[in-house]
């Protein structure tokens, strides 16, 4: 089978052609640099995106903003968005403190990206 | 009249990197002055990742890529206020600002650096035709709804524009529980970067129809629904496409336009393409000592263009408040041919410069080409070229030697 992609792991966004069987990548052709090849084998074989979100502080106005500290399985995207909902940060955070380890079972963290004093 | 060496309108990411490049440059009686609450500037509403991967070599969130600069600013002392508008720059470098503390103030700068962003294009400035009810935002309002208050605008929504705050918009209320029914561009291609239409609209089935427009808007208290059509090549609606799709919110995406009133007032010329200053290589205006860099300049696509551009203004402007700078000749660059615009506009002899433009329509296998006259200079191939992409050509110190005014164009095929 081939699939037609665009590598996103930069802005240049290079059309990728990912030839696969059973699960193998047979070759990638369109890469103009060799993250390409991770990004087309990974976007074919199990899709990861960083999820980029906000929880609630309970001491300020306003909300915190926080990530994946790597990228969690696609198809699981909105039943992380559901644990993050749930879960309230309480100032003084750092950026990159953990605000929920190990979401759903995954081994990643969700981690501050701002300090709030 | 109090004085400052240096004042930096604006303590977004412009700002910030021009502030930290001139205090490594020397200077060090700066002032920033900022609007909001906090330094940081849209950043701290750009809560997706992406940012810093030229300038760090690593994916970072908005908020983060803003608190290294902040965290920059802050390790080297530099003086920088909050909550204070600056309400007027005259040429002869005196800012007129406005704050709760001070009231209504001025300060002589013998530099000033222009630092103030961009706004988003308005629905009045769209001219969009139907009722005014409740439920339509620019996406950038949104954007700070969601984001930083922690509201969201509403639960069925249409955007109009596939600018990338549109786009990353498109995602944040998907993943907030909102259904986001359509995202409608006039042109036959997105303004926005292509791993944001794969990120945040075909990882969410959304739809990107392009060649559409909103034709009428429905709704007597709060938005009802939408009318869409198709366009054709000359945008015009095609009336027998009219479709209805029901939403409670509308967002826009239509374009950013740089802020420039303040460089208004001071008199600088402006670049009728750009929407921002004239500038030389070192990013300085029309009048002498005002310089200007990131999105009031003009609109960029990546953070990491604007620190870069900033680090340029940042330098200058300290070059200049220590005189070593005599006035040089420049050579004005004329775009032309598929190229809408250049920034710097103008280079002077004896420096080189790194020239960013934009083109004017999506193009494939194009030769870039600097001319003086009928003479090539240099060219450089790009397989695609398009409008949302800002483009960089390097201008060498020798290619300006004997020329009175260079032309940057496309050839095509």
């Amino acid at each position: 089978m081939t699939r037609e992609i665009i590598c996103t792991n930069c802005p240049i966004g290079c059309p990728l052609t990912v030839e696969f069987e059973d699960g193998k990548i047979l070759s990638i052709t369109g890469n103009t640099c060799k993250n390409g090849i991770t990004f087309g084998t990974n976007e074919v074989l199990c899709p990861k995106r960083t999820i980029t979100t906000i929880v609630k502080m309970e001491n300020r106005s306003g909300m915190l903003p926080v990530k994946s500290a790597s990228e969690l399985p696609k198809e699981r995207i909105f039943e992380f968005m559901a644990i993050i909902n749930k879960v309230t940060a309480k100032a003084p955070v750092r950026c990159g403190d953990v605000i929920i380890s190990d979401i759903g079972g995954t081994g990643i963290d969700i981690v501050a990206t701002k300090t709030v004093e | 009249m109090e004085h400052k060496q240096l004042i930096i309108i604006g303590g977004g990411p412009a700002g910030m990197s021009a502030a930290v490049s001139a205090c490594n440059e020397g200077i060090r009686d700066i002032l920033i002055i900022e609007r909001e609450e906090a330094l940081g500037g849209i950043l701290k509403q750009c809560i997706h990742n992406g940012f810093g991967l030229h300038k760090f070599g690593e994916q970072l969130t908005g908020p983060e890529y803003a608190e290294r600069y902040s965290d920059n600013v802050k390790e080297l002392g530099i003086p920088y206020i909050t909550e204070t508008m600056v309400v007027d720059v005259s040429d002869d470098r005196v800012v007129t600002a406005v704050n709760k503390e001070k009231g209504y103030f001025q300060i002589k700068a013998d530099a000033i650096i222009l630092a103030m962003g961009c706004r988003e294009r308005s629905r009045g400035a769209l001219n969009i035709p139907g009722a005014r009810p409740a439920g339509i935002y620019t996406a950038g309002t949104a954007q700070k709804f969601v984001n930083i208050m922690g509201y969201m605008p509403g639960k069925r929504v249409v955007i109009l524009g596939s600018g990338d705050i549109g786009l990353i918009m498109a995602r944040r209320m998907t993943l907030e529980g909102a259904k986001v029914e359509a995202v409608c561009e006039l042109m036959p291609y997105s303004g926005g970067l292509t791993r944001n239409i794969v990120q945040c609209l075909e990882d969410f089935g959304i739809p990107l129809l392009l060649s559409h427009t909103i034709t009428e808007i429905h709704g007597k208290d709060r938005v009802e629904g939408v009318t869409i059509c198709e366009v054709d090549e000359k945008r015009v609606p095609k009336k027998e496409t009219a479709r209805h799709i029901e939403c409670d919110t509308i967002l826009l995406s239509c374009g950013l336009i740089p802020e420039n009133e303040l460089s208004k007032s001071a008199g600088i010329t402006l670049d009728r393409v750009t929407s921002g200053a004239v500038v030389d290589g070192d990013r300085q205006t029309s009048v002498p000592g005002i310089f200007a860099c990131g999105n009031v300049l003009h609109v960029h696509d990546l953070v990491d263009f604007v620190s870069d551009e900033a680090e340029i203004a940042g330098k200058g402007a300290a070059d200049f408040i220590k005189g070593i700078k005599e006035e040089k000749e420049t050579v004005e660059i004329i775009p032309e041919g598929g190229v809408r615009y250049t920034v710097p506009q103008k280079v002077a002899k004896g420096e080189g410069a790194s020239l960013y433009f934009r083109v004017a329509d999506v193009y494939k296998n194009v030769t870039v080409a600097l001319y003086d006259g009928e003479n090539l200079i240099a060219k450089k191939k790009r397989p695609k070229v398009a409008p949302g992409e800002m483009e960089r050509f390097e201008i060498k110190p020798e290619y300006l030697e004997n020329a009175e005014k260079l032309t940057l164009k496309l050839i095509f095929g």
